[in-house]
């Protein structure tokens, strides 16, 4: 049974009594310590600027070619604290509840609480480093209503949210760059964990200029390597977004939990082709002035304005009369992927439904709608060559957010001493779906105000790692690194690594995607192993392991999803009930909705690597709601 | 009128080169039956993937994103940077904005400070150096007041957001004739300067962020205005003008000197 450490005591008192009992490391000896952070996203890049200002030494990792570029950046709404400014009625305990609500019960309540305590803090930092957020007339912050929450209390900077809290933290980072308090490492991949004697010992690395293999000793690892929900190949993800340090980990023996809850969207710009690299998300505000519909009759070909309103078939205000358009992300993915099953979907692929904005136009005026989207109708129109003014735009859902990943205890370690995740790359805050606007915040929380504490009783009780870089351990894994390399060079197949990932892509799109049933799930396993012998038999990778090699790196990441995409499955199936962002469509509701079985599957899944070709071991560790009462969520 | 289904034949003069100091040259490469509803970046797959399979060498280029926001992606296309597109990043840019038979030169980013790394690949560490001289707030995590202790008004925090949406892409520097960051450093210098949070440092971080952009190898600024054309944010000129006067406070404040 997995242990969560959650200090005992009242919810509202557990952080506080954990940060004034923990043990401390003074001052002046903070400097003796080593701490290597890989990735600079809200997570990784809060984490190294602050663990820095406390006064350790950190070494700092990104795929990118600066520590601006993590995909944090990307993010467009907003992120949510319990401020209250509105004065809605918000609060630490409703936004803690709607957080375990909207994870639907499979989160931990003292995780949870904290991050709800934290997120203030988060925004007085935010504003502290210069955030532009937007404000209102009188000077103040203002505040709206995201992802259906009946409080306004979502920050936002315009439709770069993500961007102004990334650059933040990017420019404390930046300082102690300057101080000479963190090392930045740009343009390099974690290839290994060095784990020894039950200890992290730290990470071989893969420069991406010249392919170097480099190894970098410390005292603790913090992986904050993001999500990967580019396992769907498709996905509103940054291109280089992969499972590879997470994976790593894992094969060296930190726990993976609930590798199957993953989020999908449901406003996004739908497939057109074959050549088509990424999904765009489109702002889920849309929902709040689109109306989601799809023709009546599979056979009616008519352009969308000649079809009137009494062939048309607005499925979510039918079915869901009191919240229609404005249901949860996955209830509203859920109907989008069953109507375009039953053959109602449009665009050339059938996979598409129309948010249509003619009433809003009618009702407003176009200046007022273009006033609010004005900017995502353009991207649309850029993209798809349309103008959503005069015709309905076509949407689709898309893999968008990871609730999975490394397993934590309350102090954010994984199952390995020494090695911590935070942000996407772990599995805490979000049960099995996360609430709009509340990543940013976990991140930023897990950087800014959780790690700094929780780092510190494990470097006071384990003090200094005795093994440097020359110690055999590192050079084992270099080698071996370097062997796995030249392998995937080696192989001089006839499929790109990219047709090996669209394969991959489209099986976890079709059995472990939006719904599953347990003989896709099955199926899907089959097919997968098949693809990973395909992968290693006749993949093709050009050029060489000695310069900048885009295609090996991908390649590379394809590897580790292709083992990935397996365990999802497996946890997919182990989880015979339904929850969040899990559907399996043997436990549904009368509505359609998400059956729990809390008997049975209130726990987190925790997954151990067990060796190539075996069986993950499966760990527990139950859910214990002492505050909140379990429910069903229903939205008619 | 859509375009959708499309498709187009081009001929790409594509920079080659294998590394940093060595040389490169122009590569004719011919692409046949590229759909017009791809990005250029997807253009750019189409072709290495092609190129993969045939045991060539694909053409590489930085992208992440793929979305106009994380600034990786990058080349000068027909002598002007992100290409013909007003207020547009290279990955935003579909080829529907190509006809049949274009012939289209694409380059990497030229500047000193930005050595090539390979074909269109360049190093931008240098504009991270600038940031590290001085584009910050000095602050640390757990000590700030309440957000909403200090009112902002709204047309302050709408400029300095004017200035934060840099992308940090390296356009300016590639568009300007004498590969200045003056854009670039006047941006953050600008948004920190507007912001009471960061006005005690104003003068000081001027001071440093332009002796460090001079130090990268960046040139000088002779007004060209082309910076401001080629960026893909369209963040504004007038941030040059408020950078000098701060960098003129700084050079009256003796204790910088
Ligand atoms: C389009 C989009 C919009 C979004 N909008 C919102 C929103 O409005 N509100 C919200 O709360 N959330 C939003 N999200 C979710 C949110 O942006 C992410 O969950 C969050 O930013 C993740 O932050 P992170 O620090 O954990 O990881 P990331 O920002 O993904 O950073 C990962 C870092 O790790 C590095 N890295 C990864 N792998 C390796 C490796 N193997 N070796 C070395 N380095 C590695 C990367 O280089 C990077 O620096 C959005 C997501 C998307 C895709
Ligand atoms: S790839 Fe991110 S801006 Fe173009």
């Amino acid at each position: 049974m997995l242990d969560g450490k959650i200090p005992a005591g009242p919810l509202e008192q557990k952080w506080d009594k954990y940060r004034s009992t923990m043990k401390l490391i003074n001052p002046a000896n903070k400097r003796k310590y080593n701490i290597i952070v890989v990735g600079t996203g809200l997570a990784g890049g809060a984490a190294a600027a602050t663990l820095a200002e406390l006064g350790y030494n950190v070494k700092n990792f990104c795929i990118q070619d600066s520590p601006r570029r993590a995909h944090s950046i990307a993010a467009q709404g907003g992120i949510n604290a319990a401020k209250n400014y509105p004065n809605d009625g918000d609060s630490i305990w409703r936004l803690f509840h709607d957080t375990i609500k909207g994870g639907d019960y499979r989160s931990r309540e003292g995780n949870v609480y904290r991050l709800a305590q934290v997120s203030n803090n988060i925004i007085d930092q935010c504003v502290a480093q210069g955030v532009p957020f937007a404000r209102d007339y009188g000077g103040l912050l203002d505040n709206r209503s995201f992802g259906g929450a009946q409080v306004s209390r979502t920050f936002y900077a315009r439709g770069q949210t993500g961007q102004q809290l990334l650059l933040g933290a990017y420019s404390s980072l930046s300082r102690q760059i300057g101080l000479g308090k963190v090392r930045m490492f740009p343009r390099s991949e974690l290839v290994d964990l060095v784990v020894v004697d039950g200890r992290t010992r730290g990470v071989v690395m893969r420069n991406l200029v010249n392919g170097q293999l480099e190894s970098h000793a410390g005292d603790a690892v913090i992986l904050a390597t993001g999500g990967y929900g580019n396992v769907f190949f498709l996905s509103t993800n940054a291109a280089s977004c992969n499972v590879g340090a997470a994976f790593k980990a894992y094969k060296k023996g930190a726990y993976f939990a609930n590798p199957c809850y993953t989020q999908i969207h449901p406003t996004c710009i739908p497939v057109s082709g074959t050549h088509q690299s990424k999904l765009t998300l489109m702002s889920e505000s849309l929902r709040n002035d689109g109306r989601v519909w799809v023709p009546k009759d599979p056979s009616d070909k008519r352009s969308p304005a000649n079809i009137p309103e009494s062939d048309r078939f607005y499925y979510l205000e039918e079915k869901y009369p009191s919240f229609g358009n404005l249901v949860p992300r996955d209830v509203a993915s859920r109907n989008a992927k069953e109507v375009c099953d039953k053959g109602l979907g449009v665009s050339a692929t059938g996979y598409a439904v129309y948010l249509d904005f003619s009433d809003a136009i009618k009702r407003d005026g176009k200046d007022v709608v273009a006033k609010k989207y004005g900017n995502l109708f353009d991207m649309y129109h850029n993209i798809i060559d349309d103008n959503p003014y005069e015709t309905p735009m076509m949407i689709y859902p898309a893999t968008h957010y990871t609730m999975g990943g490394l397993w934590v205890d309350y102090e954010l370690q994984t199952t390995i001493p020494g090695c911590f995740a935070l942000g996407e790359a772990n599995f805490s805050d979000h049960g099995a779906n996360r609430l709009g606007a509340s990543a940013l915040m976990q991140g930023l929380a897990d950087g800014y105000f959780v790690i700094p504490y929780t780092i510190a009783p494990f470097l006071a009780n384990n003090g200094n790692s005795d093994i440097q870089k020359d110690h055999a351990a590192f050079k084992d894994a270099e080698k071996k690194a370097d062997a796995y390399v030249k392998k995937i060079l080696s192989i001089n197949g006839k499929q790109t690594a990219d047709e090996i990932h669209r394969k991959l892509g489209q099986i976890i799109w079709d059995y472990v995607g939006m719904a599953r049933n347990n003989e896709g799930l099955k199926k899907a396993i089959g097919m997968i192993k098949e693809l990973q012998e395909q992968f290693w038999s006749n993949v093709t990778v050009p050029g060489s392991d000695t310069d900048y090699n885009f295609a090996l790196q991908k390649a590379m990441r394809v590897a580790d999803f292709l083992e990935f995409g397996e365990l999802m499955a497996v946890d997919a199936l182990d989880r015979q009930e339904s929850c969040g962002g899990h559907l399996n469509e043997a436990f549904q509701t009368d509505e359609g909705e998400a059956r729990r079985d809390d008997d049975n599957y209130c726990h987190v899944a925790a997954w151990e690597y067990k060796g190539q070709g075996n069986e993950p071991a499966f760990h527990k560790e139950p859910l214990v709601f002492e505050n909140v009462e379990l429910t069903q969520r229903s939205y008619k | 009128m859509t375009t959708q289904g499309k498709t187009i034949n081009i001929t790409l003069k594509v920079w080659r080169q294998k590394g940093p100091g060595v040389k490169g040259k122009l590569e004719t490469i011919e692409a046949k039956n590229i759909s017009t509803d791809m990005s250029f970046l997807e253009m750019l797959d189409t072709i290495n993937e092609g190129r993969i399979v045939q045991g060539k060498e694909p053409i590489e280029f930085d992208n992440d994103c793929r979305e106009g926001i994380c600034g990786m992606c990058g080349a000068v296309v027909n002598g002007i940077p992100h290409g013909p597109e007003k207020a547009m990043t290279l990955c935003q840019l579909h080829m529907r904005k190509f006809k049949n038979e274009d012939i289209i030169v694409v380059e990497p980013w030229r500047a000193r400070a930005f050595p090539i790394i390979k074909d269109l690949v360049v190093d931008r560490s240098a504009l991270d150096k600038i940031i590290q001289s001085g584009g910050f707030v000095s602050m640390v995590a757990g000590g700030a007041p309440d957000a909403n202790a200090i009112p902002i008004s709204q047309n302050i925090a709408e400029k300095a957001m004017d200035a934060a949406a840099c992308i940090g892409c390296g356009a300016c520097v590639a568009a300007c004739p004498n590969a200045s960051a003056m854009l670039f450093v006047s941006a953050k210098i600008s948004q920190l300067a507007l912001l009471p949070q960061g006005k005690p440092e104003a003068a000081q971080r001027a001071w440093n962020m332009v002796h460090a952009m001079d130090d990268c190898g960046f040139g000088n600024c002779t007004n060209e205005k082309e910076c401001e054309a080629a960026c893909p944010k369209e963040i504004s000129i007038v941030n040059i003008a408020r950078m000098n006067r701060e960098f003129i406070k700084a050079g009256f404040a003796s204790h910088v000197m």
